[in-house]
């Protein structure tokens, strides 16, 4: 057992236990938008960041896939730390303003209004690609993937039409911590073969 | 071209011996006193006609062969550096430095300096301030200044020619490591060397090197990063296509010191003489049994495969860069693991960049206590600079570590024109930072400029003057990291886009002074919270500008001016009356036709057909348009 302390408190992880996994077995409360149990943690929103000290040393990591190591001073909410969740969650406000989880988890810390343009209102994805893990890693399909990069980047099927390699398990759409995947899911998947055959012969 | 077992029979070296002897002979077959033409094919001068140029002093040489006693070769080689200056030829052995030479220009050089001995003295580099005419390079400040470690063999050899690198010690690094050396012996030169990695962070290399050697057996790689893509940087491309055999023979030893058999070169497709050149080089080794199996009879197995970027920023990021290898999306993945645990297919990695790899092969060959000598007490060696923006000499650049910032620009680099003074220089890439004139004694070595608020990155240096806007160029390199960001993690993904967002307003005019407040708090968010070291340092480039030019920031948002006449909201061009002479040069040049007034009278701009283009400005030989 690997011994560190979690915000002043002692506590003992396993060792292949990340700092999340040791944090929620103590039931000390870390924010999270692209983890889940079933699949690889990701290490993209950020929101799970903890701050390391060492003597003056300190530095964020995020805690869904740094491991725990012995002798870690970590805390889970420190001022470092939380200016680094604000200001995720009131981008987050601007980017997907539709979405009422983010708006819930944004007034938790206290972002209420963002002063950042809204350029689609609609919008509820956060592009935390939980959906595209849950289809490789849990289903096997493959169906889904990331398109494009930076601020173009969108989930999509290959080429952007709907195909056959979605199965239509809707297990993207259970992940989706927005609700976003739902108005998705028809643009994924594709017609089968034998419902386009009937059309065609009318 | 393919080389096959066949050919290759009688040329595999088989020891160290073997190699030498080939070097003593090949450079017995040379006289070092024989005239000869070298001809720079580096990109920047191919771009400029270099080629044409060639194929006139062949054309003019083959006229005028009957009445030359020994008959010159042309040499074709990699950048020289001076591109402003292309295309450029120089006559061996006297070092006649010939520049901005046209194909019309053969006949006169055959006929006067090949023939007769004379200079041609148009051809020379003028002195831009003396005015004096300079015959060699050596004697050119542009070169003077330089201390070539790197690119000591560009521009000496033809690089798609491996006896001509055989000439100049190809190859003598990686002989002594692999016949006399053991791995760990290769590790501690390196690391007594001090050598420290060029691609930006300055990670002591061979520390590195002895994470991924700790792995005992398997497979393991070493790569090499070839993915340049910072705006106006050029190093690495210069050196894989002047002296590819350096970063073979670097590659060669790493994967020796390691314990790889494979190695990587990960080189953007928008490279292709660098890539012609490197594939050139792979085969010309595996003829000689540099490559393949049991290299000199040392045992030691070792081949490179190369891979080409498809021109995503991004994957110059360590992690990103071996996502791509692999086949799959190139985005960063969290450390740890670190690549020396877990790197490329999950084995055990070394990453160098282009320059590290050619610095090895100079430190084995040459000696770590030779290198350590070299720049300062925790910055070691050279440095090779892309020199770039509002300078005279602009140019590929090497000079010790440690070197003042004004050593460089104003010396080296001849100067800022029309001024006694930079503004700013931008040093490494999107995510490094603007120093300004202040700092121009300032030592240019990793540490120091990390402590002024920049970074040593991988060695663009862009040079600003007071004609450009620090708001301006701030938003410019967010825009091009807004555009590079992969888009995995949240705070560069979404935070990049806001700074820029917030700049837009102050080029506008809006904006408030507590802007700049919450501009360091979302600055220091997505460097504290994001992924991988693009999105760590994508802030640099707003901090050091508000930290050097805060009150350019604030003219901005509180006088809604800005000092350096460029952000198109604030500006307002007009003719001064008294200095105008009425040429109509402005009026001309107008796309909106708002330049009125009589032929040698004074002119007048309507501001309200005005789009601020600046074209009027940039017409006027008297300096009567004014920016305010």
């Amino acid at each position: 057992m690997l011994s560190l302390t979690i915000d002043g408190k002692k506590v003992e992880a396993e060792a292949g236990w990340s700092l999340l996994d040791t944090a929620r077995q103590y039931g000390i409360e870390i924010p999270t938008l692209c983890y889940h149990e079933a699949v690889e943690p990701f290490g993209a929103c950020r929101l799970c960041v903890v701050e390391l000290r060492q003597g003056n040393n300190s530095r964020l990591v995020a805690s869904c896939v740094y491991p725990a190591e012995q002798g870690l001073e970590v805390h889970t909410a420190s001022e470092k730390v939380n200016n680094v969740r604000r200001w995720i969650l009131e981008m987050l406000l601007s980017e997907c303003p539709a979405s009422s989880e983010i708006r819930e988890m944004a007034a938790q810390y206290g972002v209420k209004t963002t002063r950042f343009e809204i350029s689609d209102p609609e919008q509820e994805c956060i592009l935390c690609g939980l959906c595209v893990r849950a289809c490789a890693q849990v289903v096997g399909a493959n169906a889904i993937s990331t398109v494009g990069r930076g601020a173009q980047k969108e989930i999509g099927s290959p080429y952007l039409t709907p195909g056959d390699d979605c199965v239509a398990c809707g297990t993207c759409v259970t992940v989706c911590p927005t609700g976003a995947m739902s108005a998705r899911f028809e643009r994924v998947r594709g017609v089968p073969a034998v419902v386009m055959a009937r059309s065609v012969k009318g | 071209m393919q080389v096959t077992a066949k050919d290759t029979a009688d040329l595999r070296l088989g020891s160290l011996e073997e190699l030498e002897q080939l070097r003593g002979e090949l450079r017995a077959a040379e006289d070092p006193d024989q005239t000869r033409i070298i001809v720079c094919h580096g990109t920047g001068c191919i771009a400029n006609g270099s080629a044409g140029v060639t194929k006139a002093l062949k054309a003019a040489l083959a006229a005028a062969g009957e009445d030359i006693e020994v008959m010159p070769g042309i040499k074709t080689t990699g950048c020289h550096g001076f591109c402003s200056r292309g295309p450029l030829v120089i006559i061996k052995p006297k070092n006649i430095f010939y520049q901005q030479v046209k194909p019309g220009d053969a006949e006169e050089i055959v006929q006067k300096t090949i023939k007769a001995g004379e200079t041609v003295e148009r051809l020379l580099y003028e002195h831009p301030q003396t005015g004096e005419k300079i015959e060699t390079t050596e004697d050119i400040p542009f070169y003077a200044g330089q201390q070539r470690v790197v690119l000591a063999n560009i521009g000496q050899i033809d690089p798609t020619k491996i006896d001509d690198a055989f000439r100049v010690g190809a190859y003598a690094g990686a002989a002594k490591a692999l016949t006399n050396m053991e791995p760990k012996e290769v590790i501690e030169a390196v690391i007594n060397s001090g050598l420290r990695g060029r691609g930006g962070a300055g990670f002591p290399t061979g520390i590195k090197w002895n994470l991924a050697a700790k792995h005992e057996g398997g497979q393991k790689y070493v790569l090499c990063n070839a993915d340049e893509g910072d705006p106006g940087a050029f190093m690495d491309r210069s050196v894989m296509e002047g002296d590819p055999h350096a970063v073979v023979e670097g590659m060669i030893i790493g994967g020796y010191a390691i314990g790889a058999d494979t190695g990587y070169v990960y080189v953007r497709a928008e490279y292709p003489l660098a890539i012609k050149h490197l594939e050139k080089a792979l085969v010309d080794a595996r003829a000689y049994g540099l490559l393949g199996e049991n290299i000199l009879g040392s045992g030691f197995n070792f081949d490179i495969r190369i891979n080409r970027g498809a021109g995503a920023f991004v994957c110059g990021e360590e992690t990103a860069l071996m996502r791509s290898v692999e086949g799959k999306v190139g985005e960063p993945v969290p450390r740890p693991p670190y690549p020396s645990d877990k790197g490329l297919f999950g084995k055990p990695s070394v990453l160098n960049n282009v320059e590290t790899w050619a610095n090895v092969s100079r430190i084995l060959d040459k000696g770590a206590d030779w290198f350590a000598g070299l720049g300062t007490e925790k910055s070691k060696g050279t440095k090779v600079f892309a020199l770039v923006g509002k300078v005279n000499n602009v140019g590929l650049v090497e000079v010790p570590m440690g070197i003042k910032l004004r050593e460089i620009v104003m010396e080296i680099g001849g100067g800022v024109p029309g001024s006694d003074h930079f503004k700013a220089v931008q040093t490494g890439g999107p995510s490094g930072g603007c120093l300004p004139w202040q700092d121009a004694d300032l030592p240019v070595d990793f540490d120091s400029l990390i402590a002024a608020g920049s970074m040593m990155g991988s060695g663009g240096m862009i040079v600003m003057d007071d004609r450009d806007c620090m708001v301006d160029v701030a938003k410019y390199f967010l825009g091009f990291l807004e555009e590079e960001s992969c888009g995995k993690c949240f705070p560069c993904r979404l935070g990049v886009p806001r700074l820029r967002e917030t700049l837009n307003r102050f080029s506008k005019g809006q904006g408030t002074v507590e802007d700049i407040d919450d501009l360091y708090s979302l600055a220091e968010a997505i460097k504290a919270g994001s992924l991988c070291a693009l999105g760590g340092t994508a802030p640099n480039a707003v901090l050091s500008t508000l930290r050097y030019f805060r009150d350019e920031y604030e003219a901005h948002i509180l006088e809604h001016r800005c000092p350096a006449g460029v952000c198109k909201d604030l500006i307002t061009y007009s003719i001064d009356p008294e200095v105008c002479t009425g040429c109509r040069a402005c009026a001309r040049a107008c796309p909106q036709n708002a330049v009125t007034g009589e032929k040698k009278k004074p002119h007048t701009i309507d501001e309200s057909l005005c789009i601020r283009c600046g074209m009027c400005f940039e017409s006027c030989k008297f300096g009567a348009v004014q920016v305010q």
